[in-house]
């Protein structure tokens, strides 16, 4: 498990209904045309989070973080930022700065200059802005190459420029959209902590956008899951992992073997499930669920147990076949067909060098284990 | 990877260039002849350069059309930049292609007839023909021409640069000063540049809208050949030639000289 820099930090406000948030995004609709990008979007945010909107291309997440930096006026609804509502409030006058995708580095002027661009404007002296300039470049570790072009850097360069000049005016929020998205996979993993290493010792409250799951999972205090313009949940990264609210949800973060089926009886907090994949099965029961309900069984791979022989106990057992296995390392990936022609996955960790694991075309028993299942009304 | 030139190549280069600047080619020998017949080899001689500086008619008609292209180009310029930068960048707003078509027609219009309303409305609205009204017309329809040029250029200008200006404290004119002209400024410099040619070279449209005391270039060239070529013409037409070659070259010489330094920055930086 990474460590959450949350947890880390041990600050969760958002756990503490009485916590005022920082920001408040309240039933903000933005149409263009008749396109709608972001409809009716309701979201809290506190001070010091780090926040990541996650959604596939098109969900309006984008566009939420230039509403928030005031490059798109809402159609509807509210925004306001320390108790200040950002209506009327331009871009330039917002407690608000922005890293761009694309960087957007002024291709004409020097890192420091461009890092001192935003201070020059505040009406800063000189020597009181090429300080901060200088203690911006320690910060991302540029301070050589402050007489350099932009296109004099290799692209993680130019990623810390970007950081560096929209953290130069000490902005109350900064927006990062994409922040990593232009780097390489190495890169962007050593980068993803010192992203986190940089909102900690600022203090600053972050909004990154980003469609990159394992970056917002590392990366965040809480993650807000977006698609087709509304927010689909909210909640810690292990929230999102380990009790999503839906099937989309379940399905876009990490992998997961969905079952739809029936509840047969409710007995405490255990139900009985009919399913057409599985038969009968065992699942924990939820409040608000009635005999005959339409649910689904969500299933991550790594909870499920994939043996040679029947278990003993037999609870939530199904016989099937390895149709496809993917050895990764550190575990290794099964596909499994079941009787009805169902394929599930199912991932094994190699924890010992175990002499004999399960290979290609074996009968095997895959076990669920009743509390990991999900139970899922949507 | 070196390719030998095959003979159709060499054929079709060759008689490119010929077509291109035999022409031009003639008329720099024959600006040093030393006979007054234009088509009779005389012998070398400068001496139709030593007359050219004494003709003070040339010398006037030279000044006049320098002050109406500095000018015009320069006008053309600030108001083609304005027109493009409105039309890539206001988005939609009612009549949008309207504007931008009338802003090139212009371009397809024959001189003729822009020369010809032109002279109409100086006389209607009673305007003193001289080097006022040629400057007006010039930049009437240089104007076209770098907007054209710019706007190609503001089309496929990164947007989050200004974005990025106005999130760090900017007003958008501020943003327009300080990052948008600065990284469109080459094109708006070769929009000037065009714009500075066509005046330069202009007869049609000058000759409608100058007045007697305002004879630009074109106009005092193509008024001296009706009367017969003499040599003096070819020497100021040599040293016309022969300023727009260095212009040219120079121009090309530094635009390849920034390039490969630039290629050769990026590589570094990307290794770096």
């Amino acid at each position: 498990m990474p460590s959450n820099p949350a947890i880390a930090a041990n600050t969760r406000p958002w756990r503490d209904p009485a916590a005022k948030p920082f920001i408040s995004i309240k039933s903000v609709t933005k149409r263009f045309g008749d396109f709608t990008a972001v409809n009716d979007v309701s979201l809290d945010i506190f001070r010091g989070e780090l926040f990541c909107l996650l959604g596939g291309s098109g969900c309006g997440k984008s566009t939420l973080l230039r509403m928030l930096a005031g490059f798109e006026t809402p159609t509807a609804g509210q925004i306001i930022i320390d108790g200040q509502d950002m209506g009327r409030v331009t871009p330039d006058k917002r407690p608000t700065n922005m890293m761009f995708q694309s960087y957007a580095l002024f291709p004409h002027m020097s890192v420091e200059k461009n890092v001192a661009y935003g201070l020059m404007r505040e009406g800063k002296s000189r020597a009181e802005a090429y300080e901060r300039v200088g203690e911006m470049l320690k910060l991302v570790k540029l301070d050589q190459f402050a007489r350099r072009k932009p296109h004099q850097l290799s692209g993680g360069q130019r990623q810390r420029v970007a950081l560096a000049r929209a953290l130069a005016k000490q902005p109350k929020v900064l927006l990062l959209d994409e922040p990593l998205g232009a780097l390489d996979k190495k890169l962007r993993e050593e980068t993803q902590f010192e992203l986190v290493r940089i909102q900690e010792t600022l203090g600053i409250t972050f909004i990154v956008v980003t469609h990159d799951q394992d970056e917002a999972m590392t990366l965040a205090t809480r993650i807000g899951v977006m698609t087709e313009g509304v927010i689909k949940q909210v909640g810690e990264p292990r929230q999102i992992y380990e009790t999503p609210a839906s099937r989309f949800v379940a399905d876009f973060i990490g992998s997961v073997n969905l079952f739809e089926g029936q509840v047969q009886s409710l007995d405490g907090s255990q139900m009985r499930v009919r399913t057409t994949d599985l038969g009968e099965v065992l699942a924990p029961s939820a409040p608000g669920l009635s005999v005959g309900q339409t649910i689904w069984l969500a299933m991550r791979p790594e909870r499920a147990w994939m043996t040679r022989d029947v278990p003993p106990d037999g609870v939530n057992t199904v016989p099937g076949v390895v149709q496809d296995m993917g050895y990764v390392g550190h575990m290794s990936s099964y596909l499994v067909q079941l009787a009805n022609g169902r394929v599930i996955r199912v991932t094994q960790a190699n924890e010992g060098r175990r002499d004999n694991p399960i290979s290609w075309d074996e009968s095997v028993h895959v076990s669920f284990d009743p509390p990991d299942f999900r139970v899922l009304t949507e | 990877m070196k390719h030998r030139l095959s003979w159709f190549n060499v054929t079709s280069l060759t008689l490119g260039f010929a077509f291109l600047y035999l022409p031009m080619l003639i008329l720099i020998i024959f600006s040093f002849n030393d006979s007054r017949l234009v088509t009779v080899w005389g012998g070398f001689s400068t001496r139709w350069y030593g007359a050219l500086f004494q003709n003070q008619q040339f010398l006037d008609a030279a000044w006049v059309t320098l002050k109406v292209a500095l000018f015009s180009s320069t006008l053309a310029t600030v108001l083609g930049t304005m027109a493009a930068y409105v039309l890539v960048r206001a988005g939609r707003f009612p009549g949008r292609t309207l504007f931008s078509g009338m802003s090139y027609a212009p371009l397809v219009m024959p001189e003729v007839i822009t020369g010809l309303s032109l002279l109409l409305l100086f006389i209607a609205i009673g305007l003193d023909r001289g080097v006022f009204t040629i400057v007006l017309a010039h930049t009437t329809f240089a104007m076209c021409y770098v907007s054209v040029v710019v706007s190609s250029r503001l089309m496929t200008f990164d947007r989050s640069l200004e974005e990025a200006a106005l999130d760090l404290g900017c007003t958008p004119f501020d943003a327009f000063r300080s990052v948008t002209l600065p990284i469109i400024m080459p094109a708006v410099i070769s929009g000037w540049l065009l714009a500075f040619t066509l005046s330069l070279d202009d007869l049609v449209i000058a000759s409608f809208t100058s007045g007697p005391s305002s004879t630009t270039l074109p106009i005092k060239i193509f008024s001296a050949v009706r009367l017969g070529v003499s040599p003096e013409i070819n020497a100021l037409s040599t040293i016309v030639i022969s300023i727009v070659a260095v212009g040219v070259i120079t121009a090309s010489l530094i635009s390849k000289h920034t390039i490969a330094r630039r290629q050769r920055e990026e590589m570094e930086a990307g290794h770096g």
